[in-house]
């Protein structure tokens, strides 16, 4: 018995196959391509989106900010000690004067190191979910022992970044359904086309009582092959341009463009794309001959 | 009961439902879009088993009547009951069932031009789902039933006019219709073809098999003696008694759908 999705050797011959010779199968290619960078760009976003949110989510940093050395190291000491002992507070390092002028360097030089110019001191620390979502109470216990600390969440000065960075993930997954739109679209389109040009044969199997699953698994097997070539060839030039831009990526060194990195999953992914288009235009192909063989008796 | 069996070696008869009516038509009307009926009023029955030319000047609606026939079309009012049951409301799913019953040989032949004479001649079948090792046999038993066997692999483009059209008649009959609908099969070809074909479609309908004939050659009815005449004229029955066979012999199709006395 032939499945309903597959046509016999026999059925095959009732078409001629006409593969690769029409504009499809390289429409289909530029769709893939489309799609596939249209994709990737989500993934690595929504991946960078991870990393970002990961490493500042459920993080502060306390400032000490008290222009008299003894009181600020002192009020320093007192905080790490509070949140040391604090319930929800898993992690409490401070940071140290080198990395603190370091921070600093770019603005105000080595300034910081000199007598006179008071640079505050800093706590990074890491909070369980619950005591994060009580910061309140976090940063009402840390004023307590010391008055000259400012508490900053993380999750709120990077929270339009990563607002931005979901935007943008937004963005390309609905480019991903728009571009898969347009292949629905031109697949139709070539069924259409391909319906007239076998307009005689269709009737004449129609007329020897055909159905109209039988006519429709004809033209679903080529588009089937013409969207799985087009697709693999869309496919493997988006992965070429996508390991270039990797490349050119990891050149500027930027921390931030280096986390938009595509994670082994999204691989596979992507590499599962040139066959869910197949899948696409196998379905819709097959769902407009029947569609147009229903207006007929 | 089965009458004649087509090949009784392979135990495959041909059923023919002798002296019962295998098609009816009662004031039937065809219109196409907003314009004048193409077929009025039209009222005939055809026993299984017979043969019934169906004749008249261009543009009368042969090939429309032809068409409700087998199937392609459906009236704009009227009865048409087929093999026992009414096709105009039957629904649609169930109408390639009713066409794997009727073979067609349509004027221009209709035959796939990419497809050899083999292959075009197996479509009907292949469309039904028999196995293709079960094709061979009957597609080459047709083949040189119409004399084509040494023609198997060509292509249409390739045969003559009469070659083409024996391909078209063996692949109509292949399935072994109840009805075999012929449209002005004898148009196209020369009076040696023509007599030719008229002998196997005589020899199709005394296996059982009831024919239909649309032709304007008014010589051809005189050629079967069994033969029964439908006359279309402006999209009416007009001579329903079979008056103008050659030689007139007593008519078994009418008006009422009953023979005429």
């Amino acid at each position: 018995m032939i499945p309903p999705f597959a046509a016999s050797p026999a059925e095959r011959r009732l078409l001629t196959e006409g593969r690769l010779s029409g504009p499809m199968p390289w429409i289909i290619a530029i769709m893939m391509f489309l799609t596939v960078l249209a994709a990737a760009g989500g993934l690595a976003l929504n991946h960078a989106a991870s990393n970002v949110t990961g490493s500042i989510a459920q993080r502060i940093t306390v400032q000490i900010v008290e222009a008299n050395p003894d009181l600020r190291e002192a009020q320093t000491r007192a905080a790490m000690a509070a949140l040391s002992e604090m319930d929800g507070v898993t992690e409490v390092v401070r940071v140290s004067d080198e990395e603190i002028d370091a921070l600093i360097e770019p603005w105000i030089g080595a300034a910081g190191d000199e007598e006179g110019i008071p640079v505050p001191t800093m706590i990074d620390a890491a909070l369980t979910e619950e005591a994060h979502d009580d910061l309140a109470r976090v940063e009402a216990e840390v004023i307590d022992v010391a008055p000259a600390a400012r508490v900053d969440d993380h999750a709120q000065f990077l929270a339009p970044l990563a607002g931005l960075i979901g935007s943008l993930t937004w963005l390309a997954f609905a480019l991903v359904v728009l571009t898969a739109g347009a292949l629905a679209a031109a697949v139709i389109l070539a069924v259409r086309a391909a319906l007239n040009t076998h307009r005689s044969t269709i009737e004449v199997l129609h007329l020897m009582g055909a159905t109209d699953v039988q006519i429709a698994r004809l033209f679903q097997r080529r588009i089937a092959l013409d969207a799985l070539f087009g697709g693999l060839i869309g496919f493997l030039v988006a992965v070429i341009v996508l390991l270039l831009l990797g490349q050119r990526i990891g050149a500027v060194g930027s921390e931030l463009l280096g986390s938009a990195t595509l994670p082994l999953f999204a691989w596979a992914i992507l590499a599962l794309l040139p066959f869910a288009g197949a899948a696409v235009s196998t379905l819709v192909a097959r769902y407009t001959v029947i569609g147009v063989l229903r207006k007929l008796l | 009961m089965c009458v004649v069996c087509f090949t009784p070696d392979r135990g495959l008869c041909h059923c023919s439902p002798m002296a019962t009516t295998i098609a009816q038509f009662e004031n039937v009307g065809l219109r196409y879009g907003t314009g004048a009926e193409t077929l009025s009023d039209v009222s005939f029955s055809l026993d299984g088993g017979g043969f019934y030319f169906l004749t008249g000047p261009s543009g009368a609606g042969k090939t429309s009547l032809l068409k409700l026939l087998y199937l392609a079309l459906r009236p704009s009012r009227g009865l048409i009951r087929l093999f026992d049951e009414d096709v105009v409301t039957l629904p649609r799913d169930r109408l390639p069932g009713f066409r794997r019953r009727i073979g067609v040989v349509f004027q221009d032949f209709r035959l796939v031009p990419h497809l050899s004479a083999f292959d075009n001649i197996a479509l009907p079948l292949r469309v039904a789902g028999v196995d293709e090792s079960e094709l061979a046999t009957p597609v080459n038993e047709m083949l040189a039933w119409v004399g084509l066997s040494d023609r198997a692999s060509a292509r249409p483009a390739t045969l003559s006019g009469g070659e083409q059209q024996r391909v078209a008649i063996a692949r109509a009959v292949i399935g072994r219709p109840e009805i075999l609908i012929a449209d002005e099969p004898t148009g196209n070809v020369d009076p040696e073809m023509a007599a030719r074909l008229l002998h196997l479609f005589d020899a199709l309908n005394k296996l059982g098999t009831t024919l239909v004939v649309a032709t304007h050659d008014i010589h051809l009815l005189s050629r079967v003696s069994t033969a029964q005449m439908m006359r279309l004229e402006g999209g009416r029955l007009s001579d329903p008694t079979g008056a103008l066979r050659h030689p007139p012999r007593e008519p078994r199709v009418g008006r009422s759908g009953k023979p005429a006395k």
